[in-house]
């Protein structure tokens, strides 16, 4: 089972410099564990106590998992997972 | 250092003063490892504030994806600080994710001068750039004298 997990530029220290990783789970909240057990400390960049970190998009396909239930999504293989860094910022 | 084109300068600096208040954003693209930028993409403030700023979602894997197939990067980022001066606050350097671009930070905090001013945010730490304007269009090579089209 293979989902493709394309990776932003300042999370590449984790792949080893990797554009795109693969990883298999039913969930998202799997997969992020599955690709934790072969690339240690990504998913803490992705995820937080209260779930998806807020200043992260991840996207299932054409749609941002907020919609789709967050780490509950369901993914499968062919599925493409892309994380985007929200570009944020203000004045203080 | 930070080479833009003065029309490129001028369109972040009418971006930021028709969303005044609100914070104004957006991206300048050009061809990856060129460090030119070229294609001017305001984005929409999802945030709508006059202090805060985030791109759309959506918006931004559709621009990230065409910057992909185009074999583009984000050159520029920018965004308008509506009150306060032209720099970066520990907001921007926080979420600041793109370290090969050029954090571009312009003021509308008064109505008749204009603020544009353009910083490396890398690992937490801001370094401010000099910004060298150019004549030269977008995308148009500089001519060289004796070419076609010169007199």
């Amino acid at each position: 089972m293979a989902i493709e997990v394309r990776i932003p530029t300042i999370l590449r220290t984790y792949t080893g410099g990797a554009k795109s990783v693969e990883g298999s789970g039913a969930t998202l909240a799997e997969l992020l564990s599955d690709l934790e057990s072969r690339h240690g400390g990504l998913q803490d960049r992705l995820v937080d106590d209260s779930g998806l970190r807020r200043f992260v998009n991840v996207y299932l396909n054409d749609e941002d998992v907020r919609f789709l239930g967050g780490l509950s999504a369901a993914v499968r293989d062919g599925d493409t997972i892309t994380v985007l860094p929200a570009v944020a910022g203000g004045m203080r | 250092m930070l080479t833009i084109s003065e029309a490129l300068r001028a369109k972040i600096l009418a971006h930021a003063r028709a969303d005044h208040p609100d914070e104004a954003c957006g991206v300048i693209a050009g061809p990856a490892g060129t460090d030119r930028p070229e294609r001017f993409i305001p984005m929409t403030n999802a945030e709508r504030s006059p202090t805060f700023y985030r791109f759309d979602s959506m918006e931004q894997l559709s621009v990230w994806r065409e910057m992909d197939d185009r074999d583009e990067e984000p050159v520029v980022i920018y965004h308008s600080h509506t009150a306060t001066e032209a720099y970066p606050s520990r907001t921007d350097i926080a979420y600041a994710s793109e370290p090969g671009a050029h954090y571009v930070l312009v003021s509308t905090r008064q109505l008749d001068t204009a603020e544009f001013r353009s910083f490396r945010i890398v690992d937490g730490t801001v370094t401010e750039e000099e910004v060298r304007i150019t004549d030269d269009l977008p995308g148009e090579a500089s001519r060289t004298p004796g070419g076609p089209g010169l007199e």
